[in-house]
């Protein structure tokens, strides 16, 4: 079976609206170092960079690796661009621990990142080829039919996409790094903003932003002696096609199968209660609830119940995004990872403000597209 | 690719905004104000132009920022005898890698060797280790293109990027559109599972097959379920409007279309609607002949009917 | 853990648009690879493409209506070429768990301008905006290999007509015509016939670990060695008349004594600076297929170099190869895949 995979370092910017401050380089860079420098290494120890971002017309630089290599130290080294929509930042994670797992490299630095604001994410995400016989208008409109028919066959209340917006805002004040602070946020806050993709309202949705994280990753060799790794407990990547007849797009197929390979590797049969804490991808409010079921947190119909019940609060008793989670900070091509690397902090007990108490395993999820691709990593204190 | 007009460009409207962070941000300064300038890397070396790292090595440069040339000698060069309308010179020149005094890097640049007719062969004087200077442009805004070529010693002389496409539609969409041309909806039924794809793929995504039996649906069907745009939309006539999965009768897949002539707030999953077609004299090989879908005066379908399609 | 490549597949390749999507031009490929190994639920799947130059975002997510995904299937994508993909899937297949994999590559260079949409990969501060094109920097590398070597024009000269000539023997390639020495330059010191053609293509590969190798494929080509290295972007900064990080693959990698090579070499002088970087001994054969400069889907260029020297070994005509592919401006990234006979 795989080899031992450890997060040992792990870096994030800041995340903004616009980082105006900074070249793509530089961007990149400033996670890159942040996670070097809590690894204790520096470019020459990294055998191998794995990069990862959503598509390249957010920035209008095509396969960006080939400019980065140099801002990344990666001169006569392997460089690698993984490419798997929203869901991305996870997939290149599992790219990276691949690597480890694979025994190939010792230690791999992953980057991942999305300069949103140097174009527009609607109009990169809008541009279709002519003669395209479907409508579809941006992530927002995309993912609301699906919520829609969420609620219908659950039977939530309204209120429920409400309390999530307001629960991952809660979580991102106490988060350094995270783009949404917004003191004093409440239910009638959120229910001010406007309807943008009913029945989706402004706050209801994740921001643009600008931002990179970056983990260095090291075998069980060069783990050794290293303070408070984090360990690989399981891995695993599922995609299923966009459209096609029978498709259960609310509760999709590749989800389960995927939680079910990462759960199987890891020993975990009953996820609310063996994990400690989720980071988990949840760009529009709705998307806890689903994904609770999902993800098998509870029985299908159940997921929005454990939100009201506020099980998944930061005081609850699976706390779902302890960061603030990508309601909250949003560089598409970076939020993957960030939840991995959330995951990761969790169990190493470096989550600061954001510590889980006691957190020993943690997931970390991602997925993209139109919610087909799905990438999931269990970490863990101990060694597997 | 083809020589008629393109049918498809990708251009951010204004052009990428791309910060430059401090050292990108040092060079293009002192380039605004005419001057040439490398920074120190750790190990002493000065890279021209700067970038915040070392490319040997990814190391963190100094703070240090050292003014190289105005003399420059080439290191590497091409000739293009037939510019591209990208390129910075419309006549025939070259491209150089032109490394500054002082400078233990190069940059590339164009450089100017005169007028050619197009087509022209390299001259004799375009030779590695030829000696150049920058030529600076009166107007400078601290982009690369301040410096507007670069030309031999003595002698003499934002980022908007299009990039177009001709992309077919393919087989499969194409005959979709021929069908819709003539005002029918056509799909594919699968050989293996039997589910009939509208519009038709040529494969089935589930068996991954090809397939080729055509099917007629009508232009009826049920909407599954939908969202309320309140975001404006070129293609829709007003905010809000509503996009809809519109499950057409005899097909097996859902597809997203506008739902209109009916207020927002009245559609409903499981509602009954038509294709609106525009008067058939305005008729092409485009999605652009349906308006819209829009009520049919029947009762709605139980949620039971559609709820395997959501 | 030892892994082969079981099955290999490439489209009839075209030098101009047949009104194919990619996703039609990729299906039946996968649909033969399919076939021809036997096999059509792999452990896992890897694909390469490019948004650029498929004009929207995303390409690859129509692209898995072609592999019948369903039940859902364990899959990634890299934005780089199909080589890389592998690279991806021959990993995954060291971790011990699983036995097959596709990977698979596509791309439709005649839908747009591919030199100057490769003008987007560079540097989008220094070299991007002063638009140069794929081909000028190029013919910058080819200036610096050609007065640092001492090789003449000549030479290049030869390798394109050797190229050409191979690719019309290969029906898979284009039919491509002998260079004519007397046409002018493309961008000096490169001529039209220097330059790989514009092709639109796709191909795929199955990849399967010990017995399981050996029960699909009677002479499986066994990946000995498979490495890839990245050199400095700034072309200011590096020995253009060298490629370090082909070398550095190749001694990672062992070459070893190969009797075939197939080369992603874009231009005439690569074959050449590849040739040294490599340390390939005159003996060996290069670019039987005819290699880029006879065919070049690009994003499946690379794949398809693995292919055609895993061929080699699958036909019983050679007992060990090397392929070799590139991403980047002026081979920036290097990867080297040498393969052997049981």
């Amino acid at each position: 079976m795989a080899n031992p995979c450890a997060v040992i370092g792990v870096g994030q910017t800041e995340y903004r609206t616009k980082r105006l401050d900074v070249s793509i380089a530089g961007l990149v860079r400033e996670a890159a170092l942040r996670a070097l420098e809590d690894a204790d290494l520096t470019f020459g120890d990294i055998d191998a960079v794995v990069i990862g971002k959503a598509p390249d017309l957010f920035e209008g630089v095509m396969m960006p690796e080939a400019y980065l290599a140099d801002a990344l130290g990666a001169r006569g080294k392997p460089v690698m661009r993984v490419h798997t929509a929203g869901s991305v930042g996870g997939s290149t994670a599992l790219v990276a621990a691949g690597l480890i797992q694979g025994g190939v490299h010792d230690r791999v630095l992953v980057v991942a990142y999305e300069k949103q604001s140097e174009s527009n994410a609607t109009w990169a995400l809008s541009t279709h080829p002519p003669m395209t016989a479907s409508l579809v208008v941006g992530a927002g409109g995309y993912f609301a039919p699906h919520i829609r028919s969420y609620i219908r066959r659950s039977g939530a209340p309204d209120h429920i996409g409400t309390l999530v917006a307001v629960k991952d805002r809660v979580n991102a004040l106490r988060n350094p790094y995270a783009h949404l602070k917004i003191e004093g946020i409440s239910r009638e806050m959120v229910e001010m903003t406007p309807m943008l993709w009913e029945p989706l309202r402004y706050l209801e949705t994740c921001p643009s932003s600008d931002g990179a994280a970056a983990m260095v990753l090291a075998s069980e060799s060069a783990a050794r002696g290293v303070n408070r790794p984090a360990w690989v407990h399981g891995a695993a990547m599922r995609s299923e096609p966009i459209f096609f007849a029978g498709r259960d797009t609310v509760n999709p197929q590749a989800g389960k199968d995927c939680a079910a390979d990462v759960y199987g590797q890891a020993g975990i049969t009953d996820p609310r209660r063996e994990l400690d804490c989720a980071e988990v991808y949840v760009p529009f409010s709705w998307y806890e609830p689903m994904w609770l079921e999902n993800l098998g947190f509870c029985g299908e119909g159940e997921g929005w119940k454990l939100t009201e019940q506020g099980a998944t609060a930061f005081e609850g008793d699976i706390p779902w995004n302890p960061s603030g989670g990508v309601l909250s900070s949003n560089p598409i091509g970076a939020s993957g990872l960030i939840r991995f690397a959330e995951a990761a902090q969790q169990v190493r007990g470096l989550a600061g403000d954001c510590q889980v108490e006691g957190a020993r395993r943690a997931l970390g999820h991602a997925y993209g597209g139109g919610a087909q691709f799905y990438a999931m990593w269990v970490v863990g204190t101990e060694k597997p | 690719m083809s020589s008629s007009a393109p049918n498809h460009a990708l251009e951010f409207p204004g052009g990428y905004t791309r910060s430059v962070g401090p050292v990108i941000g040092r060079f293009l300064t002192e380039l605004r104000d005419g001057r040439l300038v490398g920074v120190r890397t750790a190990s002493g070396r000065v890279v021209v132009p700067p970038t915040e790292y070392d490319p040997e090595d990814g190391s963190a440069v100094t703070g240090e920022f050292v003014e190289v040339g105005p003399d420059c000698t080439v290191e590497s060069w091409s000739w293009v005898p037939r510019p591209r309308r990208s390129h910075p010179l419309q006549r025939p020149f070259a491209w150089a890698l032109i490394r500054p005094d002082g400078a233990d890097t190069a940059l590339l640049h164009a450089l100017d060797l005169g007028v050619f007719e197009e087509g022209a062969k390299p001259p004799r004087e375009l030779r590695t280790g030829m000696r150049v200077r920058p030529k600076w442009r009166s107007e400078r805004s601290g982009g690369i293109g301040d410096i507007e070529c670069f030309r031999p010693d003595i002698a003499m002389i934002n980022d908007s990027r299009r990039t177009e496409y001709h992309l077919p539609p393919g087989r499969a969409l194409e005959r979709f559109l021929e069908g819709i041309a003539e005002g029918r909806f056509l799909g594919h039924r699968c050989g293996v599972c039997g589910k009939v794809y509208v519009p038709l793929k040529g494969l089935c995504p589930v068996d991954g097959v090809p397939t080729t039996e055509e099917v007629e649906v009508r232009d009826t069907g049920t909407v599954t379920t939908f969202a309320v745009n309140n975001i404006p939309d070129p293609r829709a006539p007003e905010v809000p409007f509503v996009s809809a999965y519109i499950l057409l009768d005899g097909s097996d897949l859902a597809m997203l279309a506008l739902v209109a002539g009916v207020p927002a707030d009245q559609v409903r999953m499981g509602m009954r609607v038509r294709a609106e077609w525009r008067p058939r004299e305005e008729w092409g090989a485009t999605m652009a002949n349906i308006k819209w879908f829009a009520p049919l005066d029947e009762p709605d379908v139980p949620f039971a009917a559609i709820k395997d399609h959501l | 853990m030892n892994t082969a490549v079981v099955a290999f597949v490439q489209s009839a390749h075209t030098g101009e648009d047949t009104g194919l999507s990619e996703t039609e031009l990729l299906a039946p490929v996968i649909a033969e690879v399919k076939q021809k190994s036997g096999v059509s639920r792999f452990g896992f799947t890897c694909s390469g493409s490019c948004d650029y130059l498929a004009g929207a975002p995303f390409s690859f997510v129509a692209a898995l209506d072609a592999v019948g995904a369903w039940p859902p299937i364990s899959e990634s994508h890299v934005e780089m070429d199909a080589a890389w993909a592998l690279y991806e899937a021959w990993v995954r297949l060291q971790h011990g768990d699983i036995d097959t994999a596709l990977v698979y590559g596509f791309g439709k260079s005649s839908q747009g301008d591919l030199r100057e949409i490769m003008t987007l990969q560079l540097d989008p501060y220094y070299l991007a905006p002063l638009g140069p094109d794929q081909v000028s920097l190029a013919a910058l590398q080819a200036r610096a290999y050609l007065e640092s070597s001492g090789a003449e024009e000549d030479d290049l000269l030869a390798v394109a007509a050797r190229s050409r000539a191979a690719g019309r023997a290969n029906p898979y390639a284009l039919d491509l015509p002998d260079p004519d020495p007397t046409v002018g330059y493309e961008v000096a010191p490169l001529r039209p016939y220097d330059v790989a053609p514009i092709t639109d293509g796709a191909a795929a590969i199955v990849l399967a670990a010990g017995d399981r190798a050996r029960e699909l494929c009677e002479r499986p080509a066994w990946i000995r060695g498979i490495d890839h290295r990245s050199d400095a972007h700034q072309l200011g900064a590096r020995d253009l008349t060298r490629s370090e990080s082909a070398a550095l693959a190749a001694a990672r990698v062992g070459v070893g004594d190969v009797e075939v090579a197939e080369l992603h070499a874009q231009f005439s002088h690569e074959e050449l600076i590849l040739r040294a970087a490599l340390g390939l001994p005159d003996g060996v054969v290069v670019n039987p297929s005819g290699g880029p400069l006879a065919a070049n889907p690009v994003m499946a260029t690379g794949l398809i170099r693995i292919g055609e020297a895993a061929a080699r070994i699958h036909d019983g005509s050679a007992t060990r190869t090397l392929a070799h592919a590139t991403s980047g401006p002026c081979l920036q990234q290097n990867l080297v895949c040498v393969m052997e006979a049981e």
